[in-house]
């Protein structure tokens, strides 16, 4: 089908196959642990290691430090098997510029922990909890990536 | 009794969520900035089957087991992450959303590049490593 092709030229399946993974890591880790499986916490929570500062020490960092610690560590096993079983063992590259990553890195950094989540956060668990400052959240991060990827691909024609 | 103890069993299922999160990232090719970029510039919708996947699976189950269960299967709680929306979530989510563009890379996929090998990557979690160093440095108590 056309349509398809034009929305997906690389295909679609592992797009959504991809997706149904995440969700169900999120799902076994609310089944078993009773946890919501957020991403970007662990930049501030392990922070709560090295800093006395009261803002590193709330409860809500302090509680959950360890896990999200293991958690991310999970995600770093899954990406290896990922390499090693299906893609060869190659080490992978992008030509995105270094001073784009870093920048953009830290705005990352600085603006997820502002709003309290990021694609996982806001995207997959606050959707999914049907929870509407997520939504909006969504919305406006949505919004800022479009123009910004825009604008920069505009300027560099 | 903190509902976020890491129990020996939990921080098995914990570990094995995070790898379902991770081999999914990268299954879906959400490791590659080139991929988020190309869709931001609305070149392959892809990412959109990856949230919508990942997103209906969440809903399922933190509509479902609540109901279910009293308590998840290893104890504790159903936690809940109230999401609130003000000032902090809009500027927040704006910074995210203009990082988010400039370098395709958001948290999870800069984790899950450790593992994919992807050297280059280590530019971006360092800087948001250093972001959420900077955020709260800079928050009010």
């Amino acid at each position: 089908m056309p349509l398809i092709e034009t929305l997906f030229p690389l295909g679609w399946l592992h797009y959504l196959l991809g997706g149904l993974c995440i969700g169900t890591g999120v799902a076994l880790l609310y089944l078993f642990n009773g946890w919501v499986g957020g991403m970007s916490t662990v930049f501030s929570s392990s922070w709560s290691f090295v800093f006395k500062r009261s803002f590193f020490q709330q409860v809500r960092f302090l509680s959950s430090r360890n896990w999200r610690l293991v958690y991310a560590l999970g995600v770093v096993l899954g990406a290896l098997v990922w390499r090693f079983a299906l893609a060869g063992g190659e080490a992978q590259h992008t030509s995105v510029p270094a001073w784009q990553l870093m920048v953009g890195g830290f705005l990352v950094g600085y603006g997820a922990r502002l709003g309290n989540g990021c694609t996982s956060g806001h995207g997959i668990c606050g959707l999914g909890a049907l929870q509407l400052p997520s939504l909006g959240a969504v919305l406006t991060f949505m919004a800022t990536a479009f123009m910004t990827a825009n604008l920069l691909a505009w300027s560099q024609t | 009794m903190n509902p976020h103890a890491l129990t020996q069993p939990k921080a098995l299922i914990t570990l094995l969520a995070g790898a379902l999160f991770g081999f999914g990232l990268s299954l879906a090719t959400m490791v590659q900035p080139e991929v988020v970029i190309g869709f931001l510039l609305f070149k392959d919708w892809g990412l959109m089957l990856v949230m919508g996947g990942a997103a209906g699976l969440a809903m399922l189950a933190y509509q479902c087991f609540p109901r279910w269960l009293a308590r998840p299967l290893l104890g504790g709680q159903f936690l809940t992450q109230p999401a609130r929306w003000n000032r902090q979530t809009l500027i927040g989510s704006a910074i995210f959303g203009i990082g988010w563009g400039l370098s395709g890379v958001c948290p999870g996929p800069a984790i899950a590049a450790l593992g994919t090998g992807n050297t280059d990557i280590l530019w971006a979690l360092s800087g948001i490593v250093l972001g959420g160093l900077g955020q709260g440095l800079t928050a009010r108590d």
